[in-house]
């Protein structure tokens, strides 16, 4: 690998925002974190309707929620890093693999794809990563001239982890110092190379991120498909605290630093499994005497297991490394079984030798009786492993990863989406990312709701289960700054909880006349006014002319998929439910009709809002609601309405009239 | 790396890869050691002696060996690694699963 850093390349890898714009965002983020804090505390202090608890805690429970989504944008913002123009690529000596991974996408999507990977200017090798292993794949890569890799033997009848394990896999029968990642629909710029191979002159670096921007989105994007906003000022803010994260796709890594964290991550499972399982072995072992119930040979068996967990115990506390004291340790279980096996063997050598007197022929049973023995005293079938404790000891006692298809696993496989818990861990190791703000793939997104909502679903389920897996609060190797950010992304997941809340109360406040806060008065609006203006204006100084509507309205509208995102994901890590994972279909289920029935609690919440602006509407003129409290929940509740509206639109949304070409 | 001496011995089979261990040349440290255990062999010793540099594709190759060897009933050893792949295993914390012997005999031993 060369290392040529010239002058222009130092500057530009450090090349971040102009002081102006960090200054006029720094004064409006301390600015909107000190109105939102005076709003907040004096809502819980002094503004607390306790009587309608039941919906007045919720509601300030909810704006707590925003308070801190704002504090933790704005604290992302603060440090907001637009990179520009990216270093020079290396003139010579970096080696590319192109990945496009798929599944079940139509073959000419995949091939589109592959056409351009192969045509990308810099020097690399393309290769499709075809997980649905089919004939007309490999056909039509042969005929472009590149190669497929399918999963090895070792896979079968191990989990597969998706695309996590369809990377991994590849990742061991490819040898590129570099990994650029394609989803099947991403077809990616002859200068995606070029553009930001630069970054890897810094040899901590180890992840380049570019946008994914759809090609076949109209402009008003009624599914809200680009993400502008995360694509933007979002992971550029992540980018300044060193945090900016894998998305799956259109991003380079480092070779080296996956196998380093595929390396560690390898000693720590073993490290854990090894010592869970000599922690948990005398209660295990107990269990089963227990359950022998007098039975000696048993009972024989199971004490002298005891002895050897107690020897490795031993071993591994004065530091002998794992692979030899589990070795000592399955050598131990190979004898007991032996000699479990033994009394088994000398009947059944009885019962041949009988056999053997009544036929004609010697050495009939010769070859069986060998055969025999050696099968009784294999550690998989030998009546040993027939007693559960000491088989699950024995398994988890082991250096292989025998339940794995692979030892070593770059990506992670705690989440379906493999990418940000990935990237979490390279920061852990102390690697760097950058956000190289450029698009230089152009993608399909969904056409049609019900394949959105999936997508939408599937992200938010594959965060919220790294974030109970593997909390970023908790992780000691991270900065307190990576920490945050990371914790932002999941903290935004949430938001299904307070949206519920804030679309509830003001029906309630207008049908029913429950008021949650004590005082709409000018002590109300003095400080309320301010937090939502300076909020507002924090968004539209970071997002400079980017649209942020589209992505407000559906963060808000679709509340039902980031609860069932949550509950699902939190029923996946602690009950070991399945999360109904499915693929997202790139392509449009042609000709049905509009879906009403996936947006059911929208419809409901929009038609509450409805009759509660009726019902408030007759309250007025009978001079039954009084003060300002009703005129503050009906623009509340026009609001969301307007926010609501956007439900209707991709409802009847019937894909785009042609194909988009031109870039944002 | 250049080549992959194979030795013979008493118990098993020393294997030593001199140069560099590498993503490059990983492959043929996999394929050879693939070879002698579906040959018989259940003992693998790697002598790292005169291995100057491993990246982590090399111990990646290193670690799936590993599991192949107990996977058929046998082991895999590291002996004696140069300054630089004990670093690399150090700070991997590769050397707490793997903790290399000073000799082969040692590892051939037990």
């Amino acid at each position: 690998m060369t290392m040529e850093f010239t002058r222009r390349d130092l500057r530009q890898l450090s090349h971040t925002t102009s002081l102006r714009r960090i200054a006029a965002i720094r004064i409006v983020v301390v600015l909107a974190a000190a109105s939102g804090l005076n709003y907040v505390i004096w809502r819980w202090a002094a503004s607390v309707n306790w009587e309608s608890w039941w919906i007045a805690v919720p509601l300030v429970l909810a704006e707590t929620y925003s308070l801190i989504d704002s504090l933790l944008f704005g604290l992302g913002a603060w440090r907001i890093r637009e990179r520009g123009e990216p270093p020079s690529p290396p003139e010579t000596g970096y080696t590319v693999d192109v990945f496009i991974t798929t599944y079940n996408e139509p073959v000419e999507l995949v091939m589109r794809t592959a056409s351009a990977a192969i045509d990308i200017d810099y020097p690399h090798t393309t290769w499709i990563l075809d997980d649905g292993d089919r004939d007309e794949v490999r056909a039509a890569a042969a005929t472009l001239g590149i190669g497929v890799i399918t999963r090895s033997a070792d896979w079968v009848d191990r989990p597969r982890h998706a695309k996590a394990g369809n990377l991994n896999n590849a990742l061991l029968a490819t040898e590129g110092e570099f990994v650029l990642v394609l989803d099947a629909d991403q077809v990616p710029h002859p200068q995606i190379l070029d553009r930001t191979l630069g970054y890897f002159k810094d040899p901590q670096m180890a992840l380049v991120q570019t946008p994914q921007w759809f090609e076949n989105v109209p402009a008003s994007d009624p599914l809200g498909s680009q993400a502008p906003l995360f694509y933007g000022p979002i992971q550029q803010s992540k980018d300044g605290w060193n945090a900016a994260f894998f998305c799956g796709s259109n991003a380079i890594l480092r070779r080296e630093a996956l196998m380093q964290l595929g390396i560690s991550r390898y000693v720590a499972d073993v490290e854990r499994s090894v010592h869970r399982a000599i922690r948990t072995s005398r209660r295990l072992l107990a269990k089963a005497r227990e359950d022998a119930a007098g039975d000696r040979r048993v009972t024989m068996t199971l004490r002298r297991a005891a002895k050897i967990v107690e020897q490795a115990r031993v071993e591994l506390a004065r530091g002998d490394g794992i692979a030899d004291v589990t070795y000592r340790f399955q050598r131990g279980i190979d004898a007991i079984a032996s000699t479990y096996a033994d009394a088994d063997i000398a009947l059944m050598r009885d019962d041949l030798r009988e056999l053997a007197a009544l036929s004609t022929e010697a050495d009939t049973f010769a070859g069986i009786d060998d055969a025999a023995l050696e099968l009784l005293t294999s550690r998989e079938t030998s009546p040993v492993a027939a007693i559960e404790a000491i088989s699950m000891l024995a398994g988890a006692l082991d250096v292989d990863r025998g339940d794995e298809a692979q030892a070593i696993m770059p990506m992670a496989t705690i989440s379906v989406t493999e990418d940000m818990a990935t990237s979490m861990r390279l920061h852990g190791l102390g690697w760097r990312s950058a956000y190289h703000g450029e698009v230089l793939a152009s993608g399909l997104a969904p056409e049609d709701l019900e394949t959105m909502l999936g997508q939408r679903l599937r992200w938010a389920q594959g965060t919220m289960q790294v974030f109970f897996r593997e909390n970023p609060l908790l992780q000691r190797r991270l900065s307190v700054g990576q920490r945050l950010m990371y914790f932002g992304t999941m903290w935004s997941y949430f938001s299904g909880f307070p949206a519920l809340v804030y679309v509830t109360a003001p029906v309630l406040c207008l049908a029913f006349g429950v008021i949650p806060v004590t005082a709409y008065s000018l002590d109300f609006f003095a400080r309320f006014i301010p937090f939502l203006l300076l909020n507002q204006l924090l968004f539209w100084v970071v997002a400079a002319g980017r649209p942020t509507w589209r992505g407000a309205q559906y963060s808000l509208a679709l509340f039902p998929v980031w609860i069932e995102a949550v509950t699902s994901a939190f029923k996946n890590v602690f009950l070991g439910q399945p999360l109904g994972f499915r693929v997202t279909s790139k392509t449009r289920v042609e000709g049905g009709r509009p879906r009403w029935d996936l947006v059911r609690p929208q419809l409901i919440v929009m038609a509450s809002l409805v009759v509660a602006l009726v019902v408030v509407g007759i309250r007025i003129a009978v001079g039954q609601a009084e003060g300002i409290a009703p005129y503050v929940n009906i623009v509340w509740v026009v609001y969301d309405l307007a926010v609501f509206s956007i439900i209707i639109r991709a409802v009847l949304y019937r894909g785009p009239a042609t194909t988009q070409k031109e870039t944002p | 790396m250049t080549a992959i001496d194979v030795r013979e011995a008493d118990g098993g089979v020393v294997l030593v890869p001199s140069g560099r261990l590498t993503v490059v040349t990983a492959p043929l440290l996999r394929s050879t050691i693939a070879e002698r255990i579906s040959a018989g062999d259940r003992l693998i010793v790697v002598d790292l002696s005169s291995t100057e540099f491993v990246d982590s594709s090399g111990l990646g190759a290193l670690v799936s060996c590993l599991k192949s060897a107990r996977q058929a009933g046998g082991d895999l050893r590291l002996v004696a690694p140069t300054e630089q792949v004990s670093m690399v295993l150090r700070m991997t914390n590769l050397d707490r699963i793997l903790q290399p012997r000073a000799s082969v005999a040692d590892a051939l031993r037990g």
